[in-house]
């Protein structure tokens, strides 16, 4: 395979790949930890290193109403933000989904505001958790890379037509520089395709589905009690068709790269004769499968299964693996206060609910602003899981790596 | 019977044309022109925010009520006083 390795962070290499990826339009509105993300962009455009429509905007909420207006258009168009951004953005992050438009969006995780805070958590992806986006999280640099040239595919495919999130951790992956495989431009660009735009039956014609001035359509009127809940319905419909989906794209990619991870909703590491399972999203996710291995060498049959599709979630998937477990240890970085537990605590429980022989699901919320998950702490939430072995608690969830 | 999701095009896209889509259903009161009174001035045309006054500038003018949301508009603003508004009875 003819793969250059390049130094490149996690910004760099998401957009080293929009390079790639025949985008039409970027809006651009900068924020930390993701500014780099569309500098690199607006360099590579004034280098005449591609050709797109850069759109510098006023704020978040512009940046994706200009990707919607662009996509509604027929185009291919990626934006990207963090935190208060993604807040910000909020109103039209719902629109862009309802109208079925493709957008490719990286969102570099970041704590929510207040008090203000640039360093990583997922409270800022998890408030959009219901938004009806994909969301996709990243390890490392070059699963961001990879992640974000699949992206285009699987919300591009005719049975999904949603936008897609690609998550990566705020300065972790950000900012943090590592050997990145790059594919040839024209591998990229034959995988990827031009956008095809959508058909669609209206007045008893067959025609795309884009605004155009030959088959003039309306986009986003008003929707009240009669068909809304069918439109949402839709969208419950075209998220679970995407599971296919991404499990196909990764495995297309493979075939290009050389690089898959897990099945594509789930990344499983050493699951095999588990009775531990710890189960969560992003970088941290490496550290826990260094203290697997340790753990393992010492004779503990515990395992790690990464969420990497959060929506839709890998519910098959992760049924199949812990039905066989007898504890799981599920970390959140980022709280629902008031909730029985955090974000992925909260889903995991539910789903397990119908087994006939539940394991014991504890959880535990780390990291939270930015806080550092080192291994010793990942070591400890495994003595706890051994411990559960024994004697499982009633309930737990616990704040851990705060200060008492 | 409406169509269930399955048939409605995705994304909350029109699947006829906004001229189908007949909004004088949605009024209380209707405008009844008087045309002993109507002088013919066209102000109702002119002053109706949803096109639903038809007015060739020589015939007196005719509300379309498939279109007419009843605001009540030309009512107010007719010289001669020659729209009254009148509550739908359904
Ligand atoms: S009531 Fe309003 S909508 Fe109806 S004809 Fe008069 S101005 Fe037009
Ligand atoms: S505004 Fe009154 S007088 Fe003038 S055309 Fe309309 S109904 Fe007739």
């Amino acid at each position: 395979m003819n793969q250059k390795v390049i130094g490149l962070s996690g910004d760099e290499a998401v957009a080293y790949a929009v390079k790639q990826c025949n985008v039409d339009v970027v809006a651009a509105y900068p924020i930390t930890p993701q500014t780099i993300i569309v500098e690199r962009i607006a360099d590579y455009v004034n280098d005449g290193e591609v050709d797109l429509e850069y759109i510098p905007v006023e704020s978040e909420h512009s940046a994706m109403s200009a990707c919607i207006g662009a996509a509604a258009a027929g185009a291919r168009a990626f934006t990207a933000t963090a935190a208060n951004g993604l807040a910000l953005m909020h109103e039209v992050v719902y629109i862009a989904s309802s109208l079925r438009l493709p957008i490719v969006m990286a969102i570099v995780n970041r704590a929510l505001s207040g008090p203000i805070c640039i360093h990583c958590d997922h409270s800022d992806t998890m408030a959009e958790r219901d938004s009806s986006w994909i969301q996709l999280y990243v390890e490392d640099a070059q699963e961001a890379y990879d992640t974000v040239i699949q992206a285009f595919r699987i919300a591009e495919d005719p049975s999904v037509l949603l936008p897609v999130m690609v998550n990566l951790d705020g300065f972790i992956v950000s900012h943090t520089l590592q050997d990145v495989s790059v594919l040839p431009d024209e591998v990229v660009s034959e995988f990827v395709g031009k956008r095809q735009v959508a058909s669609i039956d209206v007045a008893g014609k067959t025609v795309p589905m884009m605004l155009h001035p030959d088959n003039p359509l309306t986009f986003g009127p008003l929707d009240l009690f009669d068909y809304y809940f069918e439109h949402k319905r839709q969208q419950e419909e075209a998220i679970k068709a995407a599971r296919d989906v991404i499990k196909r794209v990764n495995e297309e990619y493979y075939k290009i790269s050389g690089r898959r991870y897990g099945d594509g909703m789930v990344d499983s590491y050493r699951m095999d004769d588990a009775d531990i399972a710890v189960v969560g999203l992003g970088s941290t996710m490496g550290t826990v499968k260094e203290v697997v291995d340790e753990e393992r060498s010492r004779g503990l049959k515990v395992g790690a299964i990464r969420i990497r599709s959060f929506r839709p979630f890998p519910v098959d998937q992760l049924l199949e693996e812990l039905s066989r477990v007898k504890v799981v240890g599920v970390l959140d970085r980022s709280g629902a206060y008031g909730a029985p537990g955090a974000p992925v605590y909260n889903e995991i429980r539910s789903l397990l609910y119908d087994l006939d022989k539940r394991p014991a699901v504890l959880g535990y919320i780390y990291g939270i602003g930015g806080r550092d998950m080192p291994p010793e702490l990942v070591k400890s939430v495994i003595r706890d899981l051994e411990n559960a072995l024994e004697k499982p608690p009633e309930t737990k969830v616990e704040f851990i790596g705060v200060r008492e | 019977m409406k169509k269930g999701w399955r048939e409605v095009p995705i994304g909350g896209i029109c699947w006829v044309s906004s001229t189908e889509y007949k909004t004088g259903t949605w009024k209380t009161y209707a405008p009844r022109i008087d045309y002993e009174k109507c002088t013919n001035c066209g102000f109702c045309w002119f002053y109706c925010p949803d096109g639903a006054i038809r007015w060739n500038g020589e015939e007196k003018p005719k509300v379309d009520y498939d279109y007419c949301k009843g605001c009540g508009i030309c009512a107010h603003e007719c010289p001669a006083k020659a729209i009254t508004m009148e509550l739908e009875v359904k």
